[in-house]
């Protein structure tokens, strides 16, 4: 069942943006496999009849008053910002020089 | 112990909360009774990562408000620690993680301003699992904490911080977080006591999350009575949190004290998953027959034990090792060098996207980094109707068996953990060994069905404690706490004392 190789745990940690090392990766194809084969189980009973649940508890949509309500100020917000400017976070450059 | 802050660190909360009431003993006197504890044990233990240096001066104005004749609530001047998942605003709270070292939030959990508003004391924030990752707290980045029966075992997790806080006698109270079972197997391998409500009964505002429709913040404790006491401080609505249940609660505390009223289980219906209760099925054999033994007791007592199936338990853990990791990887996308936390800059610089990685790579420990890599895959196109969408399903199926169990019972019983606490280290590399650990408290996560755990004994073959875990219905958490404070009635006659007495001397 498992489809998980090394390409593809490199094609993952770059979607969840984690620079695992190449150890890492060998390590994790490993583990991968291994946890995959065995939760895939779930399906041997989730047939089409089943209806999802998503949520354990159903409530309905929650609403409040569309009023402002104590919030954070600008440098509480910014208190744990690794690099802030004036009331606004930081950012490391979005384009790379070739862009 | 000897001495009158070993006396006072040996006392219950509630105990302490009647004592403090009458004037008896002073909070300031309370706290650095405990601070004197954590001082004389926690290089051993380890429960700790960080201790409150306001809290001598918490206690003292809580004194001075009881002194001039201020309302207090009942558990005012009682110490406490916090796991570090809680946010507060005066500690950091990094949810045992590297990558948010040092954080100090701009807010209170709501389950932390709550405290506060009923003027306990907290003493500091407790060890765990990274992002409460884990069975064994062997996942933090800030070292292991110890099992206080045995230095050389793991404490359970991922609240094996509080857990161990609370059985060592540096706290009478501690808050946990449970996604797969955080408090409750804490609780069975310390010989102490943990309770999950039903999903939504505590508010999650404040807490990091792990898996958003699997966390639940509950009381970590030595005894019945002061679990319900926590969770009457606690619990209730929260608008803050959308999926925070708007009933109003009962007094826990009244039905603990119900409990141990004689006749309180008399006519009491108690399910026994035959698929979690019998040899064959991955559990220690002291486990089960302390297990069988606490049945024994509350049958005596008047109990009804009726024998229940839950076929679809045994897809729990796969299920469930779908969906937290799925809720986990979206959590966990928050930690972006950008906003909080850590920030790591590859050499030669980078685009956000280059040091996001770096960071995440830096911050992240394995445990982490394979859940999130297992959500990210059980998310992808593909991939996802067979993983995600099927768990889900599971746990409609999960959800049917406990309604059938409930049509004929009104509380479930299975062991709390399938072994009494395992080595250092034991488990720690097969991922899957490990998350077995969870086989009996993962189903109530999943269905959101509330679970407590008490001391049921220790092992005969290696005399370290068993815990005993009943179930109810979703919003009646109150039948946990009647029939969990019976049985601890019981056991404690029985042992002549608290199990917890019978642990080995520390320090």
């Amino acid at each position: 069942m498992s489809e998980i190789t090394p390409e593809v745990v490199t094609h993952l940690a770059n979607l969840a943006r984690i620079a695992l090392t190449d150890d890492e990766i060998a390590r994790l194809t490993g583990e991968l496999a291994t946890i995959v084969d065995s939760v895939a189980k779930v399906s041997e009973v989730a047939t089409p009849d089943v209806v999802a649940t998503s949520h354990p508890i159903p409530l309905g949509t929650v609403m409040r008053a569309d009023v402002p309500g104590q919030t954070l100020t600008a440098d509480q917000a910014l208190s744990g910002a690794p690099e802030r400017d004036g009331d606004r976070f930081k950012v490391s450059a979005i384009l790379g020089e070739e862009q | 112990m000897s001495g009158a802050g070993s006396e006072l660190i040996s006392l219950d909360a509630s105990e302490l909360a009647t004592r403090l009431a009458a004037g008896e003993v002073s909070s300031v006197e309370v706290t650095q009774a405990h601070l004197d504890r954590i001082a004389a044990v926690d290089d051993d233990i380890h429960a700790f990562l960080h201790l409150n240096a306001a809290a001598l001066e918490t206690a003292a104005a809580i004194d001075a408000r009881r002194a001039a004749g201020g309302a207090l609530s009942p558990l005012a001047g009682v110490p406490i620690a916090i796991k570090d998942v809680l946010c507060t605003l005066d500690m950091p709270s990094t949810a045992g993680s590297r990558i948010l070292e040092g954080w100090i939030p701009p807010y209170d959990a709501t389950v932390v301003a709550r405290l506060r508003a009923a003027d306990l004391v907290p003493l500091g924030k407790t060890n765990m699992d990274e992002f409460a990752m884990g069975s064994s707290t062997e996942h933090s980045a800030y070292g292991n904490t110890h099992n206080p029966w045995d230095l050389t075992r793991i404490p359970g997790g991922s609240g094996g911080g509080s857990a161990a806080a609370v059985s060592a006698f540096e706290s009478p109270l501690a808050l946990g977080s449970d996604t797969g079972g955080s408090i409750r197997q804490p609780a069975a391998v310390t010989g102490s006591v943990g309770m999950k409500p039903t999903y939504g009964g505590v508010s999650r505002y404040g807490a990091i999350a792990l898996a958003s429709s699997l966390d639940q913040v509950g009381p970590v404790t030595r005894t019945v009575l002061d679990a319900g006491l926590l969770l009457d401080v606690i619990g209730g609505h929260d608008p803050r949190d959308s999926t925070s249940i708007p009933d109003a609660w009962p007094s826990f505390a009244d039905a603990a004290r119900a409990g141990a009223r004689e006749g309180s289980v008399r006519g009491l219906r108690i399910g026994v998953v035959r698929e979690m209760s019998q040899e064959g099925q991955g559990f220690q054999p002291g486990v089960l027959q302390r297990f069988h033994e606490s049945l024994a007791l509350l049958e005596a007592q008047g109990a009804e034990l009726v024998e229940v199936s839950a076929s679809s338990f045994e897809y729990a853990i796969a299920a469930y090792y779908l969906i937290m990791p799925a809720e986990a990887s979206s959590n966990l996308a928050k930690f972006d060098s950008v906003r909080f936390g850590l920030r790591v800059t590859p050499p030669g610089g980078g685009t956000v996207e280059q040091v996001m990685a770096a960071t995440r790579e830096a911050g992240f420990g394995d445990e982490a980094k394979r859940r999130i890599i297992l959500g990210t895959y059980a998310l992808s196109a593909g991939y996802y109707d067979a993983y995600y969408g099927s768990a889900q399903k599971v746990r409609t199926l999960i959800q049917n068996d406990f309604a059938a169990a409930f049509s004929v019972c009104d509380v479930l019983a299975t062991p709390s953990a399938p072994t009494t606490a395992f080595k250092l280290g034991e488990k720690l590399n097969d991922p899957l060994a490990m998350y077995l650990n969870d086989l009996t408290t993962i189903p109530a996560n999943l269905a959101g069905v509330p679970g407590i755990s008490v001391p049921s004994g220790l092992a005969p073959e290696d005399g370290l404690p068993v815990g005993i875990q009943f179930m109810a219905p979703a919003r009646e958490d109150a039948r946990l706490f009647t029939v969990g404070a019976a049985l601890e009635q019981l056991l404690v006659e029985q042992w002549g004392g608290q199990l917890l007495a019978q642990a080995p001397a520390l320090a």
